[in-house]
């Protein structure tokens, strides 16, 4: 059943998301493609529009698969999903255990758990960057994506250099926007 | 004011006004929360973004289910979170409705060419970022590089293992050498 489905697929991505809103990315992907909810295109496109709408990146993105899914019922059971980990665990902690976490069992863990999580995040960033830049048709590099990316990356990135803060992730979005209308409308 | 009120209010705001998640949305609760409101005070707050490090789920929301917690128990720490998912949530569900539609539209086909590419360096930036946090030691590097080159050989390799996986082994293997180290470490560093 699907509104099930739905639950049990967020609940795991609520449990295990440490590292933040792109701490969620790998696993929301990962749960989000093995379902077969959505394609790596429109999971991709949601990812930018969760970052250029207010509210938690994850939220956003359980919202929009529930509600592709199954409607409102289904957003409504995929955000509540998402976030209920986390609920139970701040209550948990701040409640009754507040010394599980100084625990050396618990923090040995997490000291596995949170540089696996970095390389998972990083692999998937990678991963993506190659599979969007490097496009190969017919034996050949195709030349706008790579292109696109070279520019992209050295805006966002040099941004840095120039400035301490750099250019925001929702400029970029606006910025790679309009360089894609350019690339592939004109 | 009903403090529960105030508490879902004061919320719903920050969610509905903070872009980008995560540590954009923790100056705000901080501004919110510490300065205006005085409902925790500074240092409660730097202890609860630690604690939201090593708890699974947004930090936001973490945030605002322990000051909700803090002032009235579980109905307040409910009406925190429902606050902060609430305005996101209804954004999303109405654009999820006309979303498909929008993509057999030409321009905006052509402008996620673009975007899915910005998407991308967006995760390797974050990724970076939690890297040059790290501690600079064998041990989390291992397990980072490890992770790293696991996650690209299922992805290239289209294994079905998750990550989820990955994460529980390694866990595992970092809690097996601390017991296993522990004889070895000064006397009475236990409990």
């Amino acid at each position: 059943m699907i509104l099930l489905e739905l639950f049990i697929g967020f609940l795991k991505v609520g449990c295990f998301a440490f590292g933040g809103a792109y701490g969620a990315i790998p696993l929301i992907r990962d749960v989000v493609l093995s379902y077969g909810w959505l394609d790596d295109e429109m999971l991709t496109y949601m990812i930018a529009v969760s970052e250029s709408t207010p509210g938690p990146i994850m939220v956003n993105l359980a919202t929009y698969v529930g509600s592709s899914r199954a409607g409102l019922a289904g957003s409504l059971v995929a955000t509540l999903a998402v976030v209920l980990p986390s609920f139970v665990i701040i209550l948990l902690v701040t409640a009754l255990l507040k010394t599980v976490l100084k625990n050396p069992y618990v923090q040995a863990v997490l000291r596995g758990l949170k540089p696996c999580m970095i390389g998972i995040i990083l692999a998937t960033g990678v991963s993506m960057m190659l599979r969007n830049g490097l496009v190969i048709q017919d034996g050949r590099v195709l030349i706008r994506p790579l292109l696109l990316t070279l520019l992209l990356g050295t805006v966002y990135f040099g941004s840095r250099k120039l400035q301490k803060s750099g250019i925001s992730p929702i400029l970029l979005i606006c910025l790679s926007a309009a360089a894609g209308i350019a690339a592939y409308g004109l | 004011m009903n403090i529960l009120l105030d508490l879902f209010l004061s919320f719903a705001k920050i969610g509905l006004f903070t872009f980008g998640g995560g540590y954009a949305m923790i100056a705000l609760i901080e501004n919110t929360c510490v300065e205006k409101k005085r409902w925790i005070s500074h240092d409660e707050m730097m202890n609860i973004t630690v604690v939201a490090e090593s708890t699974p789920g947004p930090i936001a929301i973490n945030c605002a289910t322990f000051v909700g917690y803090k002032q009235r128990g579980f109905a307040g720490a409910l009406a925190a979170t429902i606050g902060i998912v609430l305005p996101s949530f209804c954004i999303i569900f109405a654009i999820s409705r006309f979303l498909d539609h929008f993509l057999e539209i030409s321009w905006i086909a052509h402008a996620f060419q673009g975007i899915k590419i910005a998407v991308g360096i967006l995760i390797l930036d974050a990724a970076l970022k939690m890297l040059g946090k790290m501690q600079k030691k064998a041990l989390p590097r291992a397990f980072m590089l490890s992770a790293f080159f696991a996650m690209l050989l299922i992805s290239s390799l289209s294994l079905r293992i998750s990550s989820i996986v990955l994460m529980l082994t390694a866990g595992l293997i970092s809690l097996v050498i601390f017991i296993a180290g522990k004889p070895a470490a000064k006397g009475g560093a236990g409990k």
